[in-house]
């Protein structure tokens, strides 16, 4: 069958609200995940799992959190690192300190103090936007690492900030293999791909959008810009903290807080740009493309030096990485703040009136 | 008609309000019935929108206050006003532009949802009755209006008479009791601008929504409104019902005379 919505009459406005309300994206979705969970672990060699799949799930689960607060709320941060440090430092915390934590309560836990924390340096949206804010979510970066650098008990006391974690169950599961720690970060992440696709669509969604959109008029209706802010950043940096201690717990297994940096934070806001702000799927394509791209690049460069006879370096590459980071996020924020979700809808969109176009 | 013009309902007291050295509104008082619909004219930069913001708490006057149904206001809040059942719309289109047209006026109906975010976010029952039951209010408003069509389209997309229409539709779904219309009708053909009187009347008659309107349009005005209120340079210089403001000289010089 052709990719269509002829004949798919909503009866009712519950059959409307549903997520996917196009027959075929429902399948489509529901095909990827069943995919993802039961071909993907038989399929993908440890290489692939390690290295690109989980760090993967893990940063498009992150880049969904920053996209909630800078796509959908309008509020922009450099902080995201911070977070991330936070969720995965005050998990470790719970973890180590409170005899018999489960591992899932100290992940939850870890992402509950981050959301305490990003409340905290989301007051200033009250007061300033643009430019300011980003000074103001950038000094939370700039805490975070000090704060997880010096203060000695955050680590445990141990001399270099570097922490480490082992014996990782869940519910009786022991997370030990690749294979176990790609499908807990894939479980994650639906879960909260699903809760944020929810959030997104329902009041409090509609509430953040408006602050974005126009905030004098949403205060009119009755929308409190305080409480709309704030939440975002509290969920926002509530999904961003899990995501660090995951991070932390199942991708690194011991890290130091350079594992957060403000690399990080930047890395994150331009997954959201080039995916697409205000978009979950956005949030994955941009996290599938930053972490595809240097690993393609890797490969193709020094090919592509071979058949002209030049010898590419890896300093070479990574500056070829730079470069076209930098070109893609000036080309998306000028033409299309949509990002790749944009593109991707617009495909779609033709598809669905090929091969009539009107 | 099927409405009586009740109480006064909203009295404002010498309100003034200056910009730096601007004096935006002098002195300014007049009332409004339920039910009535009160027009504000007067030449641009008369302050007639500036009167608006003070109504409902965008703009905070120096000195006056605001009565309310008997209760006094220094200084009103936005929230305050959209509780107390106060709408407004936008001289310039202030609508959610990357939302779709359904969801501007979703937004509409936020005081009136109970339900919280962790609800919300797991679709639990409370919120999702909630946004069904909403949903189906926000449709009335929709066939009302007749945008049927264009539920679904970002309002970024529509044309600026379409989107005057979904900005009256996002003040309707808070179900006012006072609805403030900044300029409803600018910049619309006179097709559009029937239309737009039509919804106007229809919302005061059947619903019993008191209206205070600003407009440009000397014709639409006289023919709506109960009585009106003229502004010059932010201070009064007119008030009663159509026929004794076009006999009034002042407002003949200042206003009518002059600029149309
Ligand atoms: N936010 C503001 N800041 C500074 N001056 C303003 C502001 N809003 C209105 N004014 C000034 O107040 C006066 C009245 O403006 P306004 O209420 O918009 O008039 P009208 O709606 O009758 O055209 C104008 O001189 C305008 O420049
Ligand atoms: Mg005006």
């Amino acid at each position: 069958m052709l990719y269509r919505e002829n004949g798919q009459f909503k009866s009712s406005y519950a059959a409307d609200q549903q997520i996917f309300p196009i027959v075929q994206d429902r399948w489509a979705i529901l095909g990827i995940v069943a995919f993802a969970f039961a071909a993907v672990p038989l399929l993908a060699n440890e290489y692939l799992l390690s290295a690109i799949l989980v760090p993967f799930l893990i940063l498009a689960l992150a880049a969904l959190g920053v996209n909630l607060l800078v796509g959908y709320c309008g509020q922009i941060t450099l902080g995201a690192g911070a977070f991330m440090a936070v969720g995965a430092y005050a998990a470790y915390n719970f973890f180590i300190r409170v005899d018999g934590m489960p591992l899932l309560a100290a992940l939850l836990l870890g992402g509950l103090t981050a959301a305490a924390v990003g409340i905290v340096f989301g007051v200033p949206s009250l007061r300033v936007r643009g430019l300011y804010l980003a000074v103001a979510t950038l000094a939370a970066q700039f805490l975070a690492d000090w704060a997880f650098l010096r203060i000695k008990w955050f680590t445990n006391d141990s001399p270099s900030g570097s922490v480490s974690v082992a014996n990782l169950h869940v519910l009786g599961w022991k997370i030990d293999s690749p294979v176990d720690r790609y499908l807990l970060c894939l479980a994650v992440l639906v879960v909260f791909a699903l809760l944020a696709k929810n959030m997104v669509r329902s009041a409090i969604g509609r509430q953040w959008m408006a602050i974005r959109d126009m905030d004098v008029a949403a205060e009119v209706i009755g929308i409190r810009p305080m409480f709309a802010k704030l939440s975002a950043f509290a969920v926002s940096s509530f999904i961003v903290g899990v995501a660090g201690a995951l991070w932390g717990f199942i991708h690194l297994s011991s890290w130091e807080p350079a594992a957060f940096s403000v690399d990080r934070s930047f890395q994150l806001l331009f997954m959201v740009i080039i995916g697409g702000m205000g978009s979950i799927m956005g949030s994955f394509f941009g996290a599938a493309f930053i972490v595809v791209l240097p690993i393609f690049l890797n490969q193709f460069l020094p090919w592509l030096g071979g058949l002209v006879g030049l010898a590419v370096s890896t300093a070479t590459v990574s500056h070829a990485e730079f470069m076209i980071f930098g070109v893609l996020i000036v080309f998306f924020l000028i033409v299309e703040p949509h990002g790749l979700a944009r593109l991707w809808s617009i495909g779609k969109e033709k598809l669905r009136l090929w091969p009539f176009p009107h | 008609m099927g409405r009586t013009i009740g109480e006064v309902v909203l009295d404002l007291n010498n309100v003034s309000l200056s910009f730096g050295g601007v004096k935006a509104l002098s002195d300014i008082s007049f009332d409004v019935r339920e039910h009535e619909v009160r027009a504000i004219i007067g030449p641009n930069g008369a302050g007639k929108s500036s009167m608006l913001n003070v109504i409902n708490g965008v703009y905070r006057p120096q000195e006056g206050e605001i009565v309310l149904r008997g209760e006094h206001f220094s200084r009103m809040s936005p929230y305050k006003a959209a509780q107390s059942g106060i709408a407004r719309t936008f001289q310039h289109i202030a609508l959610f532009k990357g939302m779709s047209v359904l969801d501007n006026i979703m937004t509409g109906r936020t005081l009136k949802m109970k339900s919280n975010l962790v609800q919300q976010a797991f679709r639990l029952g409370p919120a999702w009755r909630e946004e069904l039951e909403h949903r189906a209010k926000v449709e009335e408003i929709i066939d009302f209006l007749e945008i049927q069509h264009i539920r679904k389209t970002p309002v970024g997309r529509l044309p600026y008479g379409l989107q005057k229409r979904v900005d009256l539709g996002r003040a309707l779904a808070m179900e006012p009791q006072i609805l403030l219309l900044d300029e409803p009708m600018a910049g619309m053909n006179v097709e559009e601008k029937q239309d737009m009187s039509r919804f106007i009347l229809d919302v005061n008659d059947q619903l019993g929504t008191t209206i205070v309107l600003i407009e440009h349009d000397m014709g639409v005005v006289m023919d709506i409104s109960d009585r009106v209120v003229v502004l010059d340079y932010g201070k009064k210089i007119g008030d009663g019902t159509p026929d004794e403001v076009r006999s009034n000289e002042e407002v003949i010089s200042a206003y009518l005379g002059a600029s149309h």
